[in-house]
């Protein structure tokens, strides 16, 4: 950080970004290396791989956000973890510190679920205002940022015992795409990060720095341009902006809990899809008595979390599941769209692993007695496996204002979720062919495991071909403040069946391209 | 993690001075303890019977026979506190109670597991049952002394992970 950055809170030529992860942290990087100057504000710390903690409960006390939220709908979670509703983090990097690492591009068809799902009665399905071929130069910028494996001519990592056991079921049933992921962990030395090591704990922070998060990569990257001030353990409070309706600066409580105010030619809003929309609604205003951003009532809806859930196949003899990468092993070939299987949109399956004292909070919240306790006695034997799906957006599904306020009397975000059925239907298909894959093995016992709080967030501030039907237009502008821009996944139309980070980071590198030359050229 | 107390004591002392409190343990005066004396713990703001009560409870709430009670006599030892103790009274009056009226003296002198889980399932829904329950999903699984029963290794960093020490030696497939 020997050139990082310093700026005036009165400079009002900068960009404020509101969060640092796998949206904001690029974003920030990407405009700093185009000479734009940045300021960053993160209400987490700084936490660099040596400062990670290979234990579960004590990395999630170092790193995730705990701070209020609140839950409601029919999903277990808002039962079992009313006040957690994501396992998501809080610090300089984001969840790209807590992210598995894997790296999928859209499919083709997905792009566009509203025209090839058709009518779905209860879901606001929206086509993306862009498509893949637009979002295939950015998707190859992404893959070579995070050192992809399967594409780019990197190879592969090597498969652990749980992939093992995943891919011998899987090809048992006749499954054909079956392979360990293109994962943003190297299997090879890469960009100035070592080879993954097989150590495991990828969900508590990459120890060797093998697994790309913005933490070590962007961050420190944009710093060194000297066009990137991060602050750290500045929480934003709400927007500001002129009688002319743009934006001008960013209120927020710095790291001794003061209100300052830093201006801004433009703000750009990356603080994933609950916080996003908690700033935006908290900076309502006489002009935007809704919320910012927010004339279309678009803001905080059409929540998504992926259709999830695990199975967990028990063995006769050990697998130690926890040995080595722990998603590095996929299933594509449910990820396709037919409706035959009795309902839209796809799902995939990847390898998953939990450690002992996780396993024992998330395997089934609130179980207790032997038919709980003789899984967890079998942990040894036990292999895994986690679904990710397209879920539908709901109009319903959504993040408002809560009654309850934070440390700093901001009211924070409640999230509402209720699951589709066809999102219902989609996991009791992944269920059994989960349960089906661990039998082909010889499982003597397999447990359908409920969704756990969720780490992928999207919607809530979506991108929209009509300023009525969303809050920002295709390149993450918002349709009613032109220097506004939304850089998280919670500008998702739709969710698609794969993991969210490789599109997030697309979309904030192909950001940056437009911001810079909307600035060069005067527009903003 | 809590260390128990060795107090030393031999187990014809412990069975000369204690009362028989259940199946696990002995109480006598402010402490309870293995029969063997293997370990005690002090109580000083609940009652013996109390604790030797929570520590039952909690073996069946989350029963692993290959765990030993000094485990689960860790993870209830915060309930000896000032702070806890009304709260822990009442709640173990209210177990005791639901015993008497399924026909035992009392929760611990029901010398079936399955009798004992059946008075449990009458009071699950209690704010009682769900904080003693909740407290040992941490409080007994986050124990590192516990991980290896169920054979898990915890971290690998400090040994280089796995890539040289059998990531993918599964070896029966």
């Amino acid at each position: 950080m020997a050139n990082a950055a310093k700026f005036d809170l009165t400079d009002d030529s900068v960009v404020v970004i509101v969060g640092s992860g796998s949206g904001g942290g690029v974003l920030a990087n990407e405009l700093a290396q185009k000479g734009v100057k940045v300021v960053t504000l993160e209400a987490g710390g700084r936490y660099l791989p040596e400062d990670y903690v290979n234990d579960e409960w004590e990395s999630f006390g170092q790193l995730a956000w705990t701070d209020p939220r609140t839950t409601s709908g029919d999903w277990r979670v808002a039962k079992d973890f009313a006040g957690l509703p994501a396992w998501i983090v809080k610090a300089v990097g984001g969840t790209s510190i807590h992210w598995a690492g894997a790296s999928l591009r859209f499919q083709e068809h997905e792009w566009k679920a509203k025209t090839n799902y058709g009518a779905v009665e209860g879901a606001n399905l929206l086509d993306w205002p862009i498509d893949g071929a637009e979002m295939a130069q950015w998707y190859d910028k992404a893959e070579a940022k995070l050192g992809v494996t399967g594409v780019g001519g990197r190879p592969r990592l090597p498969g652990n015992s749980n992939y093992k056991v995943f891919e011998k079921g899987a090809k048992a049933l006749g499954y054909k795409e079956v392979h360990t992921g293109n994962m943003a962990i190297n299997s090879v030395e890469y960009d100035e990060r070592m080879s993954c090591q097989q150590t495991g704990f990828c969900f508590q922070g990459c120890k060797w720095g093998a697994k790309w998060s913005a933490a070590y990569t962007d961050i420190p990257r944009g710093e060194a341009t000297g066009n990137l001030e991060v602050r750290d353990h500045c929480h934003a409070a709400r927007i500001l902006h002129d009688d002319k309706g743009k934006v001008t600066g960013v209120e927020y409580f710095d790291k001794d809990g003061n209100l300052q105010m830093q201006k801004a030619r433009l703000v750009c809003v990356a603080g994933n899809s609950f916080e996003s929309p908690r700033l935006l609604l908290n900076s309502h205003s006489s002009m935007f008595p809704k919320g910012l951003a927010n004339n279309s009532d678009q803001v905080g809806r059409n929540y998504m979390r992926h259709t999830t859930g695990s199975v967990y196949g028990v063995f006769e003899k050990p697998v130690h599941m926890w040995r080595g990468t722990t998603m590095a092993g996929i299933i594509r070939d449910e990820a396709r769209h037919d409706p035959s299987r009795g309902f839209v949109g796809g799902y995939e399956l990847e390898t998953l692993s939990l450690g002992l004292p996780f396993m024992a909070a998330f395997l089934d919240p609130g179980a207790w007695g032997r038919e709980f306790t003789t899984a967890l006695d079998s942990y040894e034997n036990m292999a895994g496996m986690w679904i990710v799906g397209e879920d539908m957006p709901q109009a319903d599904n959504r993040v408002t204002l809560s009654e309850t306020e934070d440390q700093f009397g901001l009211k924070v975000a409640n999230v509402n979720f209720s699951d589709h059925p066809n999102d219902i239907a989609m996991r009791n298909h992944a269920y059994a062919v989960g349960q089906a894959i661990y039998k082909e093995v010889g499982a003597t016992r397999t447990m359908p495991t409920s969704p756990y709080p969720s780490t992928h967030n999207l919607g809530t501030n979506r991108m929209s071909e009509k300023p009525e039907d969303g809050v920002v237009n295709k390149h993450g502008q918002s349709h009613d403040v032109a220097n506004l821009f939304v850089s998280d996944g919670s500008q998702f139309t739709s969710g698609a069946a794969e993991n969210p980070t490789l599109t997030i980071v697309a979309l904030a590198i192909r950001q940056a391209d437009h911001i810079a030359s909307e600035m060069a050229a005067g527009n903003v | 993690m809590s260390q128990l107390s060795k107090q030393g004591l031999t187990r014809r002392a412990l069975l000369s001075r204690a009362v028989a409190a259940g199946a696990l343990a002995v109480a006598g005066a402010g402490f309870i303890a293995a029969p063997d004396a293997a370990w005690a713990v002090e109580v000083t703001h609940v009652s013996e019977h109390e604790m030797a009560t929570l520590l039952q409870m909690a073996r069946d709430i989350y029963p692993h026979d290959k765990v030993g009670d000094r485990f689960y006599a860790i993870a209830v030892k915060g309930y000896d506190s000032e702070e806890q103790k009304a709260a822990v009274a009442e709640g173990i009056a209210a177990l005791d109670k639901a015993a008497k009226d399924a026909g035992f003296d009392t929760y611990l002198s029901a010398g079936w597991e399955d009798d004992r889980v059946a008075i449990l399932r009458g009071i699950q829904e209690t704010p009682f049952f769900q904080t003693v329950r909740g407290g040992l999903v941490t409080g007994l699984y986050n124990q590192k002394e516990v991980w290896p029963i169920f054979g898990y290794e915890g971290e690998s960093f400090s040994q280089g992970g796995y890539i040289n020490r059998g990531f993918d030696a599964i070896d029966w497939l």
